[in-house]
């Protein structure tokens, strides 16, 4: 899995000068994953899939030189057979080039980064957009180009982002489940700022650890990841069609940990249109060791959304209660169970997921997922959008 | 006069014991004086003492994890240590087998008493967590080694008996109870055999919280490094309860490689998980 390669593979990096006295260090890893999904309701819009089928790869390859002074990454993600065909798509996850200098470590290439504490729902996290054809949690982000400079100083980590390219979010199409009763015209979307994809957006983060408190500050000044959603008529078909809009974000990020607790807080503040507004997502989470003799843990969790805007503002958390408990094995395999759900204290809707995952032999991985959405009303428009989407997911993968 | 004449031979004597030292750095003498309590913490003590200055340390850390039918599993670990004088020592791992777990890494502040600081970074979702750290008895990847048997060893993590001195294989031991300080620890004591010529850990008996004897841990293959920094290249814990066994091989030991306090954050922490 180690080895050196000529200098050819470092074309690829753009920064021979500093190549003269350098040993080259390959790497390559990856996934192939098969993934099947069946929906127990077939009763939504009559165009969309019942069941889907369909191959993922994420293949990466890793040059580093100076001994680890300098990395080049590159991961491609790329989905195949699926029956939705929006969801047979490429992207970028990870095309960059780190250095580390003396007093400063430069990211400049496509990235992803995470921000943030909660497990529920992520209000701080705004650097990458979401891939949200990939699963309705959220959780897959796109490749975002970047030029991050950070700082480690004893006062905590700096760092400073310039963000040149707009990633417009994926939706599904037609065919595809997790979509609003109107088909999502991706491919027209509009922009608030004449720039549209090519506006330049900056960001700023300080985050620090002191004692048991770890905190995170940020303010975001740029597109809106999160756009909105305008009914259009197109020629006698009436779709959605994305808006982005400019927002002006701060946002704090805060976890104290404390023997078996977890104390975990974000909140922002973001000034965009039509409104601005005022969320946070907070909530604790407690872990019992070695439960009744035997090597597993349990943790439970439990969190609170709230948004300003309130009801009727189509977000997924105004004023909701999430729960969930975490079953890990400790086993040989990482077997591991998660079950979760959330209650909506206004409008009654529930989801409920379940994901249980365990290894297979040394380079395979079986996973299991199962969502349930129950919502009446139709003013809690996200999760009435996919109230006929409950499903289960097999995924099985091979590592290499 | 008697000083003027002395002189030279104070100096000569003063250079031959300083060139002596390093051989009889390890040497340690059991004193009748003290109790047996005494007498253990002086062992561990010395122990602890004799391995003092390695500055940091990088290494590779292969498992083979076997269940009762002999099924093996493999965990590749790379590591990198600092030393920290008078606290716990602060270290980086980055997972490299099995590959679902690639480029997990954990980034851990140990202290002798205190709550260590551990962050775990997960390459899927190029996330940073910060972890609880009370479980010091959970197992280490699914192997027989509890997180507690691979974290630093600190004097005062610990309370001591001296049993008494047999043979250990060729080498002759003292034998000295452990019992945990802290109350998360899976064990009410171990019993650890201490060679009497370099004070190096050859065997551990760990005994659960009902008092039984719940594994074994024998070192073997120990090389000694920077002239006085002994390290074992293979760690076999066995558990009898379970039938289960972790044969931990090191590799690739190196030590003052010159890491400092700036080769242990979170940005290096992202970095070893790309």
């Amino acid at each position: 899995m180690k080895r050196l390669l000529p200098l050819a593979g470092l074309l690829l990096t753009g920064a021979l000068p500093s190549l003269v006295q350098a040993e080259l260090y390959y790497e390559k890893s990856g996934n192939l994953s098969l993934e099947g999904r069946y929906f127990t309701d077939s009763d939504a819009d009559q165009q969309q899939t019942g069941a889907q089928l369909s191959v993922s790869l994420q293949p990466k390859l890793l040059w580093e030189w100076n001994g680890g002074d300098d990395a080049v990454t590159l991961e491609l993600f790329k989905r195949f057979l699926d029956s939705d065909d929006e969801r047979n798509h490429f992207d970028l996850r990870d095309f960059s080039w780190v250095h580390v200098a003396d007093s400063f470590e430069s990211r400049i290439g496509f990235r992803r980064v995470f921000w943030g504490v909660t497990e529920f729902q992520h209000l701080v996290d705004v650097i990458n957009q979401t891939d949200a054809v990939e699963a309705p949690d959220g959780e897959d982000k796109l490749g975002q180009p970047m030029v991050n400079v950070s700082l480690v100083r004893d006062w905590g980590i700096v760092d400073v982002f310039v963000l040149p390219y707009f990633r417009e979010r994926t939706f599904a199409g037609e065919e595809g489940r997790f979509r609003p009763a109107l088909v999502v015209d991706a491919d027209h979307p509009q922009y608030e700022s004449d720039d549209e994809q090519k506006h330049i957006d900056y960001a700023l983060r300080w985050s620090h650890y002191i004692g048991d408190f770890d905190i995170g500050l940020h303010v975001f000044k740029g597109t809106n990841r999160d756009p909105l959603l305008n009914a259009e008529l197109q020629g006698s078909e009436l779709v959605l069609v994305p808006y982005y809009a400019q927002m002006t974000q701060f946002g704090l990020d805060l976890q104290a940990t404390i023997d078996s607790w977890l104390w975990k807080f974000e909140t922002i503040h973001r000034n965009t249109q039509p409104e601005n507004y005022w969320a946070a997502q907070g909530g604790l989470e407690y872990t019992f060791y070695g439960v009744m003799d035997s090597n597993a843990d349990i943790g439970v969790l439990t969190e609170y959304g709230w948004d300003q805007r309130g009801e009727g503002s189509g977000v997924l958390a105004q004023n909701d209660v999430f729960a969930g408990a975490r079953l890990t094995f400790n086993d040989v395999d990482d077997s591991a169970l998660l079950i979760g759900g959330g209650y909506d204290l206004d409008y009654g809707s529930t989801s409920l997921v379940v994901e249980g995952s365990k290894r297979v032999g040394e380079s395979f991985k079986v996973s299991i997922d199962g969502n349930l959405f129950l919502a009446d009303e139709s003013d809690d428009a996200v999760l009435y959008s996919i109230r006929e989407d409950d499903y289960v997911q097999l995924t099985l993968e091979y590592f290499y | 006069m008697m000083t003027k004449i002395l002189t030279p031979i104070s100096l000569v004597t003063a250079l031959v014991s300083s060139l002596a030292l390093p051989l009889a750095a390890h040497a340690f003498e059991l004193d009748a004086a003290l109790t047996p309590e005494q007498q253990g913490l002086a062992i561990s003590q010395a122990s602890k003492d004799s391995d003092k200055g390695w500055q940091d340390m990088q290494g590779e850390m292969n498992m083979v994890l076997r269940n009762k039918q002999g099924q093996e599993s493999v965990r590749a670990v790379r590591m990198s240590s600092l030393e920290v004088q008078g606290d716990g020592d602060k270290s980086l791992s980055v997972f490299d087998e099995p590959r679902d777990v690639k480029g997990t890494a954990f980034l851990s502040f140990s202290h002798a008493l205190e709550a260590d600081e551990q962050w775990l970074y997960l390459p899927a979702l190029k996330r940073v967590k910060r972890i609880a750290s009370r479980n010091k008895s959970g197992p280490f990847m699914g192997s027989e080694f509890a997180y507690e048997d691979l974290s630093s060893f600190e004097v005062e993590k610990y309370t001591y008996k001296y049993v008494g001195t047999e043979a250990c294989g060729e080498l002759q031991c003292y034998v000295v109870e452990n019992f945990p300080v802290d109350k998360n620890s899976g064990y009410t004591r171990r019993i650890a055999w201490i060679d009497t010529e370099e004070l190096r850990a050859q065997k551990v008996d760990f005994y659960d919280r009902k008092n039984s004897l719940l594994k074994t841990l024998t070192y073997e293959g120990y090389k000694e490094y920077e002239g006085k920094h002994w390290r074992p290249d293979l760690m076999k814990m066995v558990n009898h309860q379970s039938g289960k066994s972790t044969d931990l091989a090191w590799s690739g030991y190196r030590f003052k490689t010159g890491l400092s306090d700036e080769d242990f954050n979170q940005n290096t922490l992202k970095r070893a998980g790309r």
